[in-house]
């Protein structure tokens, strides 16, 4: 009976470092646990994607924020072979430039062009962002599984490690981690890491617990399958639907914790910038009235987040959708 | 109840214990180890090697955790040769400090978000609801020092009537007042949008319960049915919302702190990291993660006092 406190806890719990979009994964975890495992012969395959494809396309929101994503993608990375600049050295003499036809975005405080800056930016915030999301989920989804699958003390050693990392706040940290190690992207994704994976470790845990019970599972140990091949097989597979909503939501929240690493200096240094760096100059510069060195950034920032969190909205109907459709059957 | 206080206290203390493990383990992983990190790179041989028998350093691992955690336990965390203080008096002079900033902060947030969540769950899906929900998306989406700069452009810059730092804080309860306004508004904007979420699905939760079709079978009007029957009901899980935002408030600060030159716990970390004084760092995370351990392990207790189902499953 005390353990019901702590799953409902744990429920509530998975919520929190991800924000807003997530309000549902917590439901989703407790749904999928009823629903049946998604055994899917061959020809189905591309049915069941083309439903799901159809369920996220109807969400209007989802489908423009995709497109507005991709869009952010290609401005970034493909951008820089239509638009040149100079992004690897400064031009002290262009400092501080208005927007002009030289500069569509002006320049900032080193006389870098802010628009080519913006992509060059944009790279580095894009990678961190989804190399976060990868470890991070990758991690939690192990531990979560492991600790699920194995249980007893094992199980709750492991789930008071979650606990105490995240009551160690988040972004103090990642600023010790930071600290201790030097600033380079890969550090910083690191760190980052390091304080995102917790969720998906509860989330994929108390699905795990459900599904380690099914007769599925059990036939599957009755014909001598390995643990191993039985998480990785068996069980993982059966938590997609909530690990690839978190995860979504995950590059929305590195996003952000990337540009709170930023502002206090901890991103990687120049000639290396991001978004949240980019901001940052523009937050120290506010009352020069140099708006265009805030702004653009701000935006980028802001519509990539937005965009993200309405993708993983319209993938949460999605999952939410299979649930309800794998039960009715 | 007691079954339950009990199995709640056993995790936290174990909580507690891994988090002093890592802190003793972070204290030891600093970069040229305990000593040089405090001397620097310059110091004497003699000079090191006394600093080292002095922090009993020589002694085996396990019985330097035992020593380390017996004077945490005493309040005793360590001294910082560069401020030329004790750990322990700089956490005592900053943390109230953070503590009005953040708990404002809450204060507002609360105050802001039940009333937004019960009108956005009593009217969800319609335009009003979406209206707030864009809103507070897009408000969360912006980085949180991007929107202490907005306030300090339209407060600060463009009117005038508020100060844009609150560098001074400290020297009259007038200009206090004042100086925290824009601090707490910024960390409330960050925090509402989560809290006011978790009530509006809430809310629509409790809308579609038995009692509430009771309660209105009997005659029990809407803004009755809403604010004694629902937002009742709504409210209780969300206390274990609030221990679990401790730390996002608390990662907060840090950032508003930085931005505003607020005189917190936050800012003096800030200072500590940029002249690597790690002893004060430690000092402030392990002081705020015993803080967020508490905080949790009291929202769950009250929780639990206030909803029989937890305690009994």
């Amino acid at each position: 009976m005390a353990d019901e406190g702590r799953e409902r806890r744990g429920d509530v719990a998975d919520l929190a470092p991800e924000g807003l979009g997530a309000a549902g994964s917590g439901r989703l975890a407790s749904l999928g646990a009823g629903g049946e495992p998604q055994h899917v012969a061959e020809h189905g395959r591309w049915s069941k994607w083309r439903e799901d494809m159809s369920v996220f396309a109807s969400n209007r929101l989802a489908l423009v924020s995709l497109v507005l994503l991709i869009l952010v993608i290609l401005f970034c990375f493909v951008g820089p072979l239509l638009y040149r600049s100079n992004q690897t050295t400064s031009t002290l003499l262009n400092a501080n430039a208005a927007p002009s036809a030289q500069f569509p975005l002006g320049t900032d405080p080193e006389g870098f062009d802010i628009l080519g800056r913006l992509m060059f930016g944009g790279q580095s915030t894009i990678e961190v962002a989804f190399a976060v999301a990868v470890i991070s989920t990758g991690f939690g989804a192990l531990f979560g599984a492991v600790s699920g699958y194995v249980g007893g003390a094992v199980d709750s050693i492991l789930m008071r490690v979650v606990d105490t990392m995240l009551a160690i706040p988040f972004l103090f940290l990642a600023v010790l981690i930071a600290t201790l190690l030097s600033p380079t992207l890969l550090i910083v994704t690191v760190a980052i890491s390091a304080v995102s994976w917790q969720s998906t470790a509860r989330i994929v845990r108390s699905e795990t617990l459900s599904l380690r019970t099914r007769d599925y599972v059990h036939a599957a140990t009755g014909f001598g399958s390995w643990h191993l091949r039985l998480v990785g097989r068996h069980i993982l597979p059966n938590t997609i639907g909530s690990i690839v909503v978190n995860a979504t939501l995950k590059v929305a929240t590195a996003i952000l914790l990337y540009a709170a690493v930023s502002f206090l200096g901890l991103g990687p240094p120049p000639p290396a910038t991001s978004w949240g760096a980019m901001a940052t100059i523009g937050v120290q510069h506010l009352y020069n009235n140099t708006w265009w060195e805030l702004w653009p950034a701000a935006a980028a920032i802001g519509i990539t987040v937005i965009s993200v969190t309405l993708i993983g909205d319209g993938l949460y109907g999605v999952m939410a959708r299979r649930v309800i459709t794998d039960k009715q059957k | 109840m007691l079954r339950y206080v009990i199995h709640r206290l056993g995790q936290a203390v174990i909580v507690l214990i891994l988090v002093s493990i890592i802190m003793f383990g972070l204290l030891h992983a600093m970069p040229g180890g305990l000593v040089r990190s405090q001397l620097g790179s310059r110091a004497t041989k003699a000079a090191v090697m006394q600093l080292t028998r002095l922090e009993g350093l020589t002694k085996p691992l396990p019985v330097q955790y035992g020593v380390w955690l017996w004077n945490a336990l005493h309040g005793y965390l360590g001294f910082s040769y560069r401020q030329n203080t004790t750990v322990g008096r700089v956490l005592i002079d900053y943390f109230p400090r953070t503590l009005i900033l953040g708990g404002g902060s809450f204060l507002l947030t609360v105050i802001l978000a039940v009333p937004l969540g019960l009108l956005q769950g009593a009217r969800a899906n319609r335009s009003l609801d979406y209206g707030i929900t864009g809103g507070l998306v897009t408000l969360y989406s912006v980085p949180t020092f991007v929107k202490g700069a907005v306030l300090i452009l339209l407060f600060s810059i463009g009117l005038g009537i508020l100060p844009g730092t609150a560098q001074t804080y400290g020297k009259s309860f007038g200009s206090d007042v004042t100086e925290l306004i824009l601090p707490i508004l910024t960390l409330t904007l960050g925090s509402i949008a989560y809290f006011s979420r978790y009530i509006r699905s809430s809310v629509i939760d409790n809308l579609g319960e038995d009692y509430v079709r009771t309660a209105r079978a009997k005659g029990v009007g809407r803004g009755r049915l809403l604010f004694r029957h629902v937002l009742r009901n709504a409210l209780l899980p969300f206390i274990s919302v609030v221990g679990i935002s401790l730390p996002t408030i608390i990662s907060g600060t840090l950032i508003i702190e930085f931005l505003f030159d607020y005189p917190g716990l936050g800012l003096v970390y800030w200072n500590a990291q940029q002249v690597r004084t790690f002893p004060i760092m430690l000092g402030i995370v392990l002081l705020l993660s015993v803080f967020v351990v508490i905080g949790n392990l009291f929202a769950d207790l009250a929780y639990a006092a206030l909803d029989p189902r937890i305690r009994y499953g």
